[in-house]
């Protein structure tokens, strides 16, 4: 593995270095913008945005609510005001079209963190994994949701590194960076993806929110794929890729139709044969296969695989 | 599930699925139970950091706030703080204040409490008068300079609702024999709780402190009954009326404790004068004591 080349070399060989960091650097500009703003009131006295990822009131005019959060509270027995309905309704009909993992790739600042392990795991070629599964972060969603019944009390949120490291930055991080240096050593030592891909809550959350959600990473190209793995190296949920770009034989289409994927664009910019586009999930429909069976055919291919 | 086909695709058969399945319940429903513990321990609140005006009782807060900090926005006087994992002890993302370093200034408006979106600041709150955030406590006499016997009153003076919530206590200097102390007092059903008086305490450690009601506050019995107030509920005493007290006197003399002392029916005459000289120059004072007597 050490003489395989840098990632993503050949697709900047191919398509010159911008292009073949596009989505990453949008995304980077995206999530140190939303950071931005919400730091631009505390540090400039400029107050576009107040508030956090829990909740936030833009320009006293727009509000938003992570329904996550608020679900908790509405098991321990909160009832919301009505600006905190109508944000955590904007931010579900959002995901619900865009992507719920969107959160994850394009919000997140836990991402940050965790897209550094996985650089650094690349870069010391530490293979060693756990068996850690990826559906045990769908019961760590339902212990979330189990213990403000039984306690009366937003539990998780005591615990939450997503919304620890978000409003730390914002409001002062204490300790919490003990907790994102613990994901940090976590993700390179212990498990590859360990956080995001197979413990937190709030991606699992965030995925079943995006569950039928219309914008999708389409293997548009697929018959150009010539086999580098590079996308399967940068993905961090890999195991979604495979049905869409290698299922053609079993009649599945190329819309990438997990859930989980974060709809980060790695596997577009890192493709040497530009083989990925965004597009949306009735992309299937569309496709050259045009069998009946494809569109509605599910993908056999569990995330828990 | 539609076991063998799938299974055998994923090279994964139905004992190992099942297996897995549990290790992963049993691992995360652990987790989740050392989650609920722990957060029960560590949801304690310190003495020093006292809740925005609103804030529901701690428990029911705990349930209500989810962190998000605009309230600690909107305080025009920016005393509110999100609490910090391992540097406050207060619940992480939960806002509070210090009242010595930073107390509620009791803004009319309240703008913090419609700031917030879940309730845990009771929007029911609107007359700031009402908040009630803890309760101020005179700690230390010991050190308190008015009960040294000197003249401070800061604390009385700071205060938003001086004169309800705080009052000077007239007190006799027993040290001095001939000077009086002016003792503040708080009460509990006007103290809101804000802090300006542990603020403004001019020792250097203050003598009255705020804490969380829970802490300063003590609670009678369920079973007490205060007998005055019953008595004034009721309009009139609920037991057996007290008997009037009875001298045992002659007949014809009566003794009024609080008014004139002893009476004698018939005549008007005081037997000993207020003036000790009218008895003493009149004759023999045993006459005089023992006028109206004769008459019978």
């Amino acid at each position: 593995m050490a003489t395989k080349p840098r990632l993503g070399k050949e697709a900047v060989e191919a398509k010159g270095w911008l292009k073949a960091n596009k989505w990453l650097i949008l995304r980077r500009l995206s999530q140190f913008g939303i950071l931005g703003l919400f730091l631009l009131g505390p540090l400039a006295g400029v107050w576009i945005v107040k508030g956090n990822l829990a909740y936030s009131m833009t320009l006293d005019f727009l509000p938003l609510s992570d329904p996550h959060i608020l679900l908790q509270a509405v098991l321990a027995g909160v009832e919301p005001h009505g600006e905190a309905i109508i944000g955590v309704i904007i931010v579900v009909v959002v995901y619900m079209l865009i992507g719920g993992r969107v959160f994850c790739s394009w919000v997140c600042p836990v991402n940050l963190v965790t897209d550094l392990s996985c650089c650094v795991r690349r870069m010391l070629g530490i293979r060693t994994s756990t068996q850690l599964s990826r559906s045990a972060r769908y019961w760590l969603l339902g212990v979330t949701l189990i213990l403000p019944l039984i306690t009366g009390a937003i539990v998780w949120e005591m615990f939450n590194p997503v919304s620890m490291a978000f409003r730390g930055l914002v409001f002062g991080l204490g300790m919490a960076w003990v907790i994102l240096l613990g994901i940090f050593l976590f993700d390179i030592f212990v498990s590859k993806e360990g956080w995001c891909g197979r413990l937190c809550p709030v991606g699992a959350f965030y995925s079943l929110l995006g569950w039928k959600s219309l914008l999708r990473v389409v293997a548009e190209d697929r018959e150009k794929c010539d086999d580098c793995m590079e996308c399967y190296e940068v993905c961090p949920e890999e195991q979604v890729i495979r049905p869409a770009l290698k299922g053609k034989e079993q009649g599945i289409g190329p819309v990438i139709l997990s859930s989980n994927c974060t709809n980060c664009g790695r596997c577009i910019d890192v493709c040497a044969e530009d083989v990925f586009h965004f597009g949306s999930r009735f992309a299937n429909q569309k496709t050259n296969l045009g069998s009946a069976e494809i569109k509605t055919k599910e993908q056999t291919f569990s995330d828990a695989a | 599930m539609n076991g063998p086909v799938k299974a055998k695709v994923k090279g994964v058969n139905r004992r190992q699925f099942i297996g897995n399945m549990l290790k992963t319940a049993c691992g995360v429903g652990l987790m989740g139970m050392g989650l609920g513990i722990y957060s029960r321990q560590a949801s304690s609140l310190p003495a020093m950091a006292i809740r925005p005006p609103g804030a529901l009782p701690e428990e029911e807060f705990l349930g209500s706030c989810i962190r998000c900090g605009m309230c600690v926005r909107d305080c025009p006087y920016d005393i509110l703080k999100l609490g910090q994992l391992g540097s406050d002890d207060v619940v992480p993302g939960t806002p509070y204040f210090t009242a010595r370093t930073g107390p509620c200034e009791m803004c009319v408006d309240i703008p913090c409490v419609p700031a917030c979106p879940t309730n845990a600041l009771d929007h029911g709150l609107t007359d700031i008068n009402d908040a009630r955030m803890g309760l101020a406590v005179v700690v230390d006499q010991e050190t308190c300079i008015a009960f040294l016997g000197l003249r401070c009153e800061v604390c009385f003076n700071i205060c938003p609702i001086r004169g309800d919530a705080i009052t000077l206590n007239y007190q006799h200097n027993t040290r001095s024999g001939k000077h009086a102390m002016f003792i503040p007092v708080v009460h509990s059903e006007a103290c809101t709780g804000c802090g300006l008086c542990e603020k403004a305490c001019i020792l250097e450690e203050a003598a009255i402190k705020v804490f969380p009601t829970h802490l300063a506050k003590g609670e009678l019995g369920k079973h007490y009954r205060l007998g005055w107030k019953e008595k004034q509920k009721a309009g009139g005493a609920l037991v057996t009326p007290d008997a009037e007290h009875r001298y045992n006197l002659p007949e014809g003399v009566r003794y009024d404790l609080q008014g004139k002392g002893l009476i004698m029916d018939g005549t008007e005459e005081v037997p000993v004068s207020s003036n000790p000289l009218d008895t003493l120059n009149d004759g023999n004072p045993l006459d005089t004591l023992n006028k109206g007597l004769e008459d019978r």
